[in-house]
């Protein structure tokens, strides 16, 4: 494993109880690189999620994952769940957690802790929010909160699975443009699973396309000629 | 009667002292279960509790040093049937603590008999305390006073967010265990004053309460367990003055503040 790659997948088949849903992958996730994972419902783009954060060992192949993922520094959003929409804590609180990965046993936050927790909260936008209540939040509020804990509790890279569900097309564009900042600015690397292609082809530079039986994975440009990509885009055309 | 007078008999200054720091335990776990929709298994565990009381009276046992660990090991049980993917949860741990109290009712009535035992495991009896266990509630709300100010971070992480706590390295489910295995040592505690029936109630009511009323987590648990303790010393008076079941008089005091903090966030709402 060299330096720059987080993450190492070598001929990985993944499953449940022998079920296989994704065969002979072959992926490798560097930092600084932006990633989309497309495909149908039930292709295992989830599946896979799980496998890259470890939570999922392969059935055959073998994922590598670089020394920092392995202490569970990744920034990972999600998907929200209905007990969380009315949780009552405030954002400071919930953006706080992020850094409860952070090795020894602490059991208090730190102040550089805390001070971090703000700048991240600032670096998204929800500084002034601090105080308020998670659950009176909008939905684009929500996302950009627990993205905010994502930041203290990553590294180089934030996995994130379909960030925008339930967001309207303005919050949605709005957390496009924060993961570019992320990703161009701050060296952050991005692997996100979506159902929106257009924008992830906007501004990804590599889709990892699941089908029933096969996958694709190159650059946004390759993607777009290979059949799978023709075909989602005619898709979208009809 | 004055207060100081209700107090000044050791059977009161033991059930006010236990029975205050179950309920404050019970507040505090409380609003994690409620959050996390774990409010069954409390119910659940105090069935299981009222099981084992009854076997452990007919083997002749102390009753708390054999309930713990079966309430403990039921603990883990439900905790699973919780979790998993398969199961109709909610069906499983409603079989469980059926069958838990059936057993126990069977024991009961095959031994002593149904006496009056029956009805203060039931509903709970304020002369249950003996001192021994009041020395023992003491010790054991007091380790899980401290694991629970210890581990308060990373069990509100656990609370709000499994995926995530799991995704970044933190031991789910040795925090899952920890709040199941903590929640079962109160409601074994509580039991025998606050009666099987009811004790679920002292894990529940206070959350509730307390969620109507406060926006951060820290707030809810504070005044979950404030409310929690307020609401026991009003029902142990009440009780006292009334003559009336004390399991009962906590609970219907519970209800009131309840329903209070409804109307509360009620009318701030229409403003």
């Amino acid at each position: 494993m060299e330096s720059n790659e987080l993450i190492v997948c070598r001929d990985v088949s993944l499953g449940y109880e022998g079920q296989a849903i994704l065969e002979h992958l072959n992926l490798t996730v560097r930092s600084g690189d932006y990633l989309c994972i497309v495909g149908e419902n039930g292709s295992g783009k989830s599946t896979l999620l799980r496998a890259l954060l470890g939570l999922l060992s392969p059935m055959s192949g073998e994922i590598v994952r670089s020394p920092e993922l392995r202490r569970g520094a990744v920034g990972y959003l999600p998907q929200q769940t209905k007990a969380q929409r009315d949780f009552p804590a405030t954002v400071y609180e919930v953006v706080l957690s992020g850094y409860l990965n952070q090795p020894g046993m602490h059991f208090f936050y730190t102040a550089a802790q805390k001070s971090g927790a703000l700048m991240n909260l600032g670096k998204l936008g929800v500084l002034e929010l601090k105080d308020h209540c998670y659950r009176e939040l909008s939905g684009g509020q929500q996302q950009r909160v627990l993205l905010a804990r994502a930041l203290c509790a990553a590294g180089q890279l934030l996995i994130l699975d379909e960030p925008i569900t339930g967001l309207d097309p303005a919050a949605a564009q709005d957390l496009y443009k924060i993961l570019s900042y992320l990703n161009r600015q701050e060296g952050m690397a991005v692997v996100m699973v979506t159902h929106d292609l257009k924008a992830a082809l906007h501004s990804a530079r590599t889709v990892l396309h699941i089908g029933r039986s096969s996958w694709f994975c190159g650059t946004t440009e390759s993607y777009l000629r290979s059949p799978e990509g023709r075909r989602f885009r005619e898709g979208d055309r009809a | 009667m004055s207060l100081m007078q209700m107090f000044s008999y050791p059977f009161m200054q033991r059930a006010l002292a236990a029975g205050a720091l179950v309920s404050l335990c019970c507040a505090l776990l409380g609003v994690s279960l409620v959050l996390k929709r774990y409010s069954m298994i409390g119910d659940g565990l105090s069935h299981v509790s009222f099981g084992a009381l009854a076997v452990a009276v007919a083997l002749g046992l102390t009753p708390l040093y054999f309930s713990i660990p079966v309430v403990i090991i039921a603990a883990f049980f439900l905790l699973r049937m919780a979790n998993h993917p398969r199961w109709n949860n909610d069906a499983a741990i409603a079989v469980m603590s059926a069958s838990a109290l059936a057993i126990g009712i069977l024991v009961i009535s095959l031994t002593t008999g149904m006496t009056t035992d029956v009805d203060n495991y039931m509903f709970g009896s304020v002369l249950a305390m003996t001192s021994s266990d009041v020395v023992l509630s003491v010790g054991l709300s007091a380790a899980v006073l401290t694991l629970f100010i210890l581990f308060y971070h990373r069990l509100f992480a656990v609370t709000f967010d499994e995926s995530f706590s799991r995704a970044t390295g933190l031991r789910v489910d040795l925090y899952n265990t920890l709040l199941s295995v903590l929640t079962a040592l109160t409601i074994v505690l509580g039991m025998r004053m606050m009666g099987a029936m009811l004790i679920s109630s002292l894990v529940i009511f206070p959350a509730l309460t307390a969620m109507r009323l406060f926006k951060s987590f820290r707030s809810v648990v504070l005044s979950a367990g404030v409310s929690a303790v307020a609401c026991f010393v009003v029902g142990l008076s009440a009780s006292f003055a009334l003559s009336t079941p004390v399991g009962a008089s906590v609970v219907v005091v519970d209800l009131a503040v309840f329903l209070l903090s409804c109307a509360i966030c009620r009318l701030r709402g229409a403003k």
